[in-house]
């Protein structure tokens, strides 16, 4: 689904990613561990198309289409979704018309009729009951005066109404209180299919107690240094990151 | 009788036309309006036509828009026009007592609806004057600046029409009166229009102003509306600015406000020429409370003045003023925010902000709070900010499969929206959000339609 070859980005001049090589396919989980600064959310930025960053060398192709030649938007309707880090607040755009304009532009561009608004409505009520998010949200301009918890769960809440091919979730349990993280875990559970894939970075051990992954890398410095199977979490929240740090050395 | 002159020395040639067609200027009104005429006179000759050496006009020199050959019409001229033909407001939500006023003159075919509360005048200012002969005595030229303004020194030498509002005591209007102002004809027009409206104590009354213009002739408006709101009056006074690129307006509003009062004006641009508004506020009595808004959206050459002046001359009093402005291609726009706030008006409070947003990098413009603070028991606060798109905004909708245009004009209209949602008559509201959302997206380049209404059967292309 995924195949990410050599990918080297900056910002800047600054180069932060230094030749990421990853493969992710259907049914996959991916967790992307490492320390601070060492290039976890560059890169959910530049697969999702970020213009502040600059690609210099690589390649990435999305089910065999070079990925980096698309523009966000159309990154967006082949399938990639990017639950953000911190979710931005755009005061008077209401959630209702962001995400019918969201969901029929990704119609438009598989050959959709657009939905009409009692079959919006009736769609975007099933998918809030699924991530349990509380009705009131989308009455609201997007993210606008969102709690922390609130903006990550309406971040799964897009997911699920948008039903990606694969999912980058950036740093989704960041302050998050246990029982928010429990909300935006099962949602990512139920929305789990055979044919679609998760990219879930972290900092953290805790977030993979409910999403388990199906490998686990450590990247730092711009590259993956280390890739193995879910127990290679555990051993990084017993361990920390020194010594990877030190083998890198 | 209309007259065609040219314009050149502003100053001289505006003198000699008023000196050549007194008798003419002056014929059917009464003395109140016609002395009040050589007062104007004697102001303007001081004045003239202000240019951007003037402080108050600093960013915008209307002089060379003045200059010309035009047509003046100094009596009521028949333009052969059916009104209902024009004009067919489709929207059955927005109810209003509407009239039209063509090139300054309030039209004989104005029918107005027997509902309208008992008491209660929406009609012509010239008709006006001989039936309300104590009101004019009172009100009239009484709030309009001319020892300041050139402009409105020059529309009270020449004003003969316009609309008059009375609103007696305790009477609640229950729908909005709806003035459509035209312009039209052949030849390029100059038009002095004259608004009066007389709201007494306890009586509520929302007005809303669209202004148009229907040929491609170059017009130049020149008009003056004095709002006298009584004591715990409610008055809300929407102007729709919506008028072809070769037209030059210069629209002043001068409010009076009497104890415990409420008045809002909100300047909605979407298409205009070069346009100034003027809107000097005086809260003459305590516990009044005040609001200016404003939003104006520009591209092409436009450009879009907005000076405000709030005299906050008695204590206790709240004033809020908004403008936000999105300015494309080579648009050109200024705000000034003046407030006053006499030695003795304590515990007065003054919020100002005004927001732009720049397209383009050859769009310009120039903001400034002026505040000018005698009390000292006072809360005033200003904010100004020019800037661009959310970046990070854009990026987060087109990463949800919004395309750059769609999340260009949804940011857009989001910043835009808060200056809409101080209309209170909700069909209004909904149908400028529609129009502004057309706006951004393009697909409103015609500037011959009520905005309010129903497209014209005559469509123009803007200039």
């Amino acid at each position: 689904m995924l195949e990410i070859k050599n990918l080297h980005a900056s910002i800047e001049d600054k180069e932060i990613l230094r030749g990421i090589n990853l493969k992710v396919k259907p049914g996959e989980i991916h967790a992307i561990m490492g320390p601070n600064g060492s290039g976890k959310s560059t890169l959910a930025s530049v697969l999702t198309g970020n213009e502040k960053f600059k690609v210099v060398e690589g390649e990435v192709l999305f089910n065999g289409k070079n990925l980096l030649e698309l523009s966000p938007e159309d990154r967006a309707r082949e399938g990639i979704f990017l639950s953000f880090q911190y979710p931005v607040e755009i005061p008077g755009v209401s959630m209702v018309n962001f995400m019918r304009t969201a969901l029929n532009e990704h119609r438009k561009y598989n050959g959709l009729e657009p939905l009409s608004a009692s079959e919006f409505l009736k769609l975007m009520r099933e998918k809030k009951k699924l991530v349990e998010i509380d009705s009131n949200l989308t009455n609201r301009s997007v993210n606008e005066g969102f709690s922390g918890g609130e903006k990550k769960k309406n971040e799964i809440f897009q997911m699920a109404m948008l039903e990606p091919k694969l999912a980058i979730l950036d740093e989704t349990d960041s302050g998050l209180d246990i029982d928010a993280l429990r909300i935006v875990a099962n949602g990512v559970n139920k929305l789990k299919r055979p044919d679609n894939a998760v990219i879930v970075i972290t900092h953290y051990q805790r977030l993979l107690d409910y999403i388990v992954p199906d490998f686990v890398h450590v990247l730092y410095q711009g590259r993956i240094v280390k890739s193995a199977g879910k127990e290679l979490a555990l051993e990084l929240e017993e361990k920390g990151y020194d010594w990877i740090k030190k083998e890198q050395e | 009788m209309s007259v065609t002159k040219r314009i050149e020395d502003l100053s001289e040639h505006y003198t000699g036309l008023y000196e050549e067609n007194i008798e003419r200027i002056k014929a059917g009104l009464p003395d109140v309006v016609n002395d009040y005429r050589e007062e104007c006179l004697k102001n303007f000759e001081k004045l003239g036509i202000p240019n951007d050496r003037h402080e108050d006009y600093r960013y915008t020199n209307i002089q060379p828009f003045l200059k010309g050959t035009f047509e003046f019409n100094f009596s009521h001229k028949d333009t052969g026009m059916q009104l209902e033909d024009i004009f067919q407001c489709e929207v059955s939500a927005l109810e209003t007592y509407s009239v039209f006023v063509i090139n300054g003159w309030y039209s004989a075919k104005n029918k107005i609806a027997d509902s309208l509360p008992e008491g209660v005048y929406f009609g012509s200012f010239a008709k006006a004057v001989e039936k309300y002969p104590e009101l004019f005595e009172k009100y009239y030229g009484k709030a309009a600046l001319t020892e300041r303004d050139g402009f409105a020194a020059l529309n009270g030498m020449f004003a003969q029409d316009g609309v008059f509002i009375y609103v007696p005591k305790g009477v609640v209007l229950d729908k909005p009166l709806q003035i459509v102002n035209i312009m039209t004809g052949d030849n390029d027009l100059t038009s002095f229009q004259r608004n009066l409206v007389v709201m007494e104590e306890n009586s509520q009354a929302k007005v809303l102003v669209c202004d148009h213009t229907l040929t491609a002739s170059k017009f130049v408006v020149n008009s003056v509306t004095e709002i006298f709101a009584g004591e715990n009056v409610n008055f809300e006074y929407y102007t729709l600015e919506n008028q072809h690129n070769l037209t030059t307006q210069v629209a002043g509003i001068f409010v009076e406000q009497k104890d415990s009062s409420t008045v809002m004006t909100n300047n909605l641009t979407l298409h205009a020429g070069t346009l100034r508004n003027n809107v000097f506020y005086k809260l003459d009595g305590e516990h009044c409370e005040s609001h200016l808004y404003g939003l104006y959206l520009s591209d092409k050459n436009q450009h879009v003045d907005n000076f405000t002046f709030i005299d906050h001359a008695k204590p206790n009093c709240t004033s809020t003023e908004l403008f936000k402005g999105v300015l494309d291609d080579r648009a050109t726009g200024a705000f000034t925010g003046r407030v006053l706030v006499r030695k003795d008006s304590q515990n007065t409070n003054a919020y100002q902000s005004n927001n732009n947003i720049l397209l383009t990098d050859l769009a310009r413009i120039s903001t400034r709070p002026q505040l000018e603070i005698y009390a000292d028991d006072v809360k005033c606060s200003h904010g100004a900010t020019i800037g661009q798109l959310d970046d990070e905004a854009m990026f987060y909708l087109r990463s949800r499969g919004i395309s750059k245009e769609e999340a260009r004009v949804l940011l857009m209209y989001a910043f835009a929206y808060e200056v809409l949602d101080k209309i209170s008559v909700n069909a209004l509201r909904d149908q400028i959000r529609d129009l502004v959302e057309k706006r951004f997206r393009g697909e409103y380049d015609k500037c011959d339609f009520c905005v309010v209404c129903a497209e014209s059967p005559n469509p123009l292309s803007c200039f």
